[in-house]
């Protein structure tokens, strides 16, 4: 018998709402089949099994939202055999779909009345700040002295910051806003930024797609991707978590892309294994990841198990990407755009293309002289496009 | 001995009071089955003799402490027809400006102190209006109505008491019908003669039929001389009967037909008409008269009732306190 | 005829006497009436002297009917008299609740206006004197939840002194709760005291990190727990409401503007009291004033007991106050 619980999805996800049972109870389930979705203030998910069994009746309805460890239901590892197979629940799940997103889960912040209406008046954002009260409930003096350490201790009337209208996406905004000040306050970034040539790899990349079906094409992001955890396989201090005043280093190279919602809001799933897996199939798994994370269907693993963030704000014309790193990872690495420039090579100036990649650092757990290190990886592989 | 006063005059007013009750109260049942007046609606057919009879015996700076079946003692009180039925519609135009319906009228200028719905409440009240007479050495009356019923609650007693101790002038009026609501007076009452009570207090007391207008009158002519020569309350117990059920919502399952049916052959009104004949004081044309004249005082105040006013909603909360504070 | 003006020191019993007699002397109609007022004295003695002062007319014994003569006080404020009615312990004011509840208070609005019960009840309140459950409760707290009565909790002796002649003006109904251990009690009055008003609350001690709303005898209790705690630099604003209903809103809300917290405390037991009431009028108006939750500082819910270390117990208590105000304060 195993609990089947309301997962974390975040260190900032207290609870979430079961939306919708997939599976029926009595059905045989494999670990890492989907078998309900949760929403949460960062939207629905997917949420897998994690041991093979037949499923028990839901201790949770539809609708309820329940605190992170809640048992949802139990899984009798012992009847596996005579039972059924997995079955999708699937004219449910067609209604899930249609579940519009001002209904996600937003959660609450511990704020005296007081201190609310303070910091609207002094234009301090609730979630970069962490309360002294009971509970940690944040408190007019934990406003006042944050606004004090921000210089911004302005009357009202100068500095007028009014609340901006609360959107469907308030909720992912402030676990955005929550996480990016706890990278700012804590972390201290050093940055390293560095030009590489993309002629190579491009033409390379041009002459792979040109034999490949329109469907199979690879876009220089997988490229990058793949590059970026070959590297990181080098320099393996820049994949891993700071926990506890040390560097863990982790063993699985999965990679947090930054990807832009349409409606707003940032979502950085994880790619699994980006080192292991051949190009064409990590350009599929991008393709899949990007369609699901806007269709708001991720899977829980995919939230949770990044080990590094990449950041590529090149469509958009960036030249270069300072980062903030997303805790507890320990590095982000930016791309920019690839665009032609001049470059000199042996004497003379060639056009070539090329891009600005940075990497933003924690200073507690590696040294510029690791950055270094890793960018210089990252070029090498990059100009062996044919070994990636 | 008691003294039949039966002077033309007079006595075609009483018939006329007593006239202007039962008319009043059958058009009252009327609208209530109608639904133009709500709440509890009590009626005094049957009972206008007791009204009628003690109001005689009272000047205007009296006063009189009323229970909640008191359209009989407010029109005898000289009270409007037409406020009262005003009032029962719920409109501004009527005494208490809608805010006491049919169980609480009230009216200042002929000191006419309620309507009163807690049984026995208007009894403390009544000893205070004495009070404050007899503290200001003024010789007013305080006529205080209330039934068998109240008799059984602590502040009749409380009250006897007090009225009695201090010598204050008021007269303690029991309007026995025998019924408190529904039970039955031999069932609340160990001793069921209500005068007899007025001893236990030291408190001058008599008994009187209160179905006879002239014999109710003159008994209270006693009791308010009485009172009048500063010796005291005096408690006065008219035995009546109601004719209709205790409110519109009774079906009477407490008391006989044939109980009713006697009752009401000694109707206050037939007896009275009867005697006025039997004296040569009244024709049929005295009464076809009477009776017009009753019949356009009621309907006049269903027109007024009718044209009446809803207070406006914003003066909801006036009158829960004072609107100014004076010395 | 011209005294040094300045201060003299007088018991919060002899204030309420010296305003009854001066009552008396200035008003005919007034007069004072309840259970053993005139000839044992009162049972607090606060009447002690009156009756060869003014008569037994004036000074008005009552046989043991709490209904009937409150009730006669308001026939007799109904005809023209200006009562003072003593109940002797807001216990006793329960044989009387009808006729407080459903004639002084109503008739004004039942009789749309034809009739208004210019009518003072006095009672004693209060736990302290380990009179026990029958004696010693603080009901104040349901008789502000009535319209069309006026109450009154006065604590000072300059409100003892002064609440009753302008309690004796208003044309309504006005109920006085004199918390019975207030009756040794000396204040400092000043020799040209009169009538005072009794609508506003008082602020009684300025500060800025809490406010402290309170009245009668925890007024005490609470200005030591202030002190004492002024001595660890906390400065607790402390509020007398002196009206209990209706209540000043203004005052108190005003004061929370500042402090940003509040404590109330109130003899009166938790559930569905004063000090709720209190508490949602803050949340309704000054919510967002608010750095942390109200507090409240009420009755043990049992009756009140007789042993004096139960009853000490049953009770707000100036060390209570101080806890109170610290665990608001420091978050403890």
């Amino acid at each position: 018998m195993a609990d089947f619980c309301m997962p974390s999805l975040g260190a900032d996800m207290e609870s979430g709402t079961l939306v919708e049972w997939l599976v029926e109870p009595g059905t045989l389930i494999r670990n890492g089949d989907v078998i309900a979705t949760v929403e949460t203030q960062k939207g629905l998910f997917e949420i897998e099994a994690f041991e093979d069994g037949i499923l028990g009746e839901p201790l949770v309805q539809e609708g309820e939202e329940v605190p992170v460890g809640t048992v949802l239901a139990v899984i009798d590892a012992g009847k596996g055999a005579e039972a059924q197979t997995t079955k999708p629940v699937a004219a449910q799940a067609e209604a899930t779909e249609e579940r519009p997103p001002s209904e996600v889960f937003q959660e609450r912040i511990l704020a005296s009345p007081a201190a609310r209406r303070r910091a609207v008046e002094l234009g301090v954002d609730l979630n970069a700040i962490l309360g002294t009260g009971p509970d940690n409930v944040i408190q007019i003096n934990d406003v006042e002295q944050a606004a004090k350490q921000r210089g911004v201790t302005k009357d009202k009337d100068e500095t007028s910051v009014q609340p901006s209208s609360v959107d469907a996406d308030a909720g992912m905004r402030k676990a955005i806003a929550a996480a990016m000040s706890v990278s700012n306050r804590e972390i201290p970034h050093y940055y390293l930024e560095s030009d590489m040539d993309m002629t190579t790899p491009l033409e390379w990349l041009e002459a792979e797609n040109a034999r490949k079906s329109i469907r199979e094409r690879i876009l220089p992001a997988a490229l990058l991707l793949k590059a970026v955890a070959l590297a990181l396989r080098d320099v393996p201090q820049l994949n891993g978590y700071w926990v506890n005043d040390q560097l863990q280093m982790q063993s699985g190279i999965h990679i947090g892309f930054a990807l832009a919602l349409r409606s707003g809001g940032l979502l950085t799933p994880a790619l699994h294994d980006v080192d292991t897996k051949p190009l064409a199939e990590l350009m599929q798994t991008v393709g899949d990841v990007i369609e699901r994370a806007r269709n708001g269907r991720l899977r829980g693993s995919e939230m949770t198990d990044a080990t590094v963030t990449v950041t590529n704000l090149g469509d958009r014309g960036v030249k270069t990407v300072l980062g903030v790193i997303y805790p507890p990872q320990v590095a982000l690495i930016g791309f920019g755009r690839i665009a032609e420039r001049p470059v000199v090579d042996q004497g003379k100036v060639v056009v070539r293309r090329c891009l600005t990649a940075t990497l933003a650092g924690d200073h507690r757990a590696t040294d510029g002289h690791t950055g270094a290190l890793f960018l210089d990886a990252l070029n090498r592989h990059l100009q062996k496009p044919e070994a990636l | 001995m008691t003294q039949i006063r039966l002077e033309k005059t007079h006595a075609l007013e009483q018939l006329r009071q007593m006239l202007l009750i039962r008319r009043f109260e059958e058009k009252s049942a009327e609208l209530y089955s109608a639904t133009k007046i709500r709440g509890f609606l009590h009626l005094y057919i049957g009972e206008e003799a007791v009204a009628v009879g003690v109001m005689a015996n009272l000047e205007p700076e009296d006063a009189v402490v009323a229970t909640y079946r008191e359209h009989g003692q407010a029109l005898a009180r000289g009270m409007s027809a037409n406020s009262i039925m005003a009032e029962m519609y719920g409109k501004q135009e009527g005494c208490c400006r809608g805010r006491g319906g049919s169980m609480h009228l009230f009216d200042a200028e002929k000191r006419f102190y309620g309507g009163n719905a807690i049984v026995a409440g208007g009894l403390p009240l009544a000893v205070g209006l004495g009070l404050a007479d007899k503290m200001q050495n003024r010789n007013r009356v305080t006529c205080c109505f209330f039934g068998d019923g109240a008799v059984a609650e602590g502040d009749f007693h409380e009250s006897m008491n007090l009225a009695s101790l201090w010598k204050l002038p008021v007269l303690f009026l029991c309007e026995n019908n025998l019924y408190a609501m529904g039970t039955a007076i031999c069932y609340h009452q160990a001793q069921a003669d209500i005068a007899a009570k007025g001893s236990a207090y030291g408190m001058a007391s008599a008994s009187v039929d209160g179905m006879d207008v002239v014999a109710v009158e003159t008994a209270a002519a006693e009791a308010v001389a009485y009172i009048r020569a500063g010796k005291g309350p005096y408690l006065l117990e008219c035995r009546t009967y109601r004719f209709r059920a205790h409110s519109m919502f009774d079906s009477e399952l407490y008391r006989t037909k044939e109980e009713v049916k006697e009752w009401k052959e000694r109707d206050p009104i037939v007896q009275h008409t009867s005697r006025m004949r039997e004296a040569g004081l009244l024709d049929d044309q005295d009464i076809a008269s009477l009776e017009q004249q009753v019949a356009e005082e009621v309907e006049a105040a269903v027109a007024f009732a009718e044209a009446g006013t809803d207070e406006p909603i914003e003066e909801l909360t006036r009158f829960v306190c004072s609107e100014r504070r004076v010395a | 005829m011209n005294q040094e003006q300045g201060m003299r020191t007088i018991t919060y019993r002899e204030a309420v006497k010296e305003a009854i007699r001066e009552a008396m002397q200035r008003d005919e109609r007034v007069f004072l009436m309840g259970e053993d007022v005139a000839h044992y004295g009162g049972c607090y003695a606060v009447s002690k002297g009156l009756l060869a002062e003014f008569g037994e007319e004036r000074i008005r014994d009552t046989p043991l009917c709490e209904s009937g003569f409150v009730g006669a006080g308001i026939g007799a404020a109904l005809g023209g008299m200006r009562p003072i009615v003593e109940v002797m312990t807001v216990n006793f004011s329960l044989l009387a609740l009808d006729q407080i509840v459903n004639s002084a208070a109503t008739l004004l609005h039942m009789s749309g206006g034809n009739f208004n019960v210019p009518l003072v009840i006095r009672m004693a309140t209060g736990a302290g004197k380990q009179l026990a459950a029958q004696h010693a409760h603080s009901l104040e707290g349901w008789y502000t939840h009535i319209p069309g009565i006026r109450v009154l909790a006065p604590a000072t002796v300059e409100d003892a002194r002064g609440m009753l002649w302008t309690a004796l003006q208003d044309p309504d109904p006005v109920l006085i709760f004199e918390n019975n251990t207030l009756y040794n009690m000396e204040g400092a009055l000043s020799t040209e005291s009169g009538a005072v008003d009794i609508d506003r609350a008082k602020v009684l001690r300025t500060g800025k990190d809490i406010t402290i709303i309170t009245y009668s005898a925890n007024l005490f209790k609470c200005l030591e727990a202030a002190e004492r705690l002024a001595g660890e630099g906390i400065e607790a604003e402390v509020i007398d409401l002196r009206s209990l209903r209706p209540l000043d809103d203004a005052v108190y809300l005003q004061s929370i503007k500042k402090t940003h917290r509040a404590l109330i405390v109130d003899e009166g037991w938790r559930s569905g009291s004063l000090a709720a009431e209190i508490s949602a009028r803050i949340m309704e108006q000054g919510f967002y004033d608010l750095d942390a939750p109200v507090e409240r500082l009420c009755s043990a819910e049992v009756p009140i007991p007789y042993a004096r270390h139960m009853e000490e117990a049953a009770i707000p208590q100036a060390e209570a106050v101080y806890a109170a105000v610290k665990k608001v304060v420091q978050h403890g």
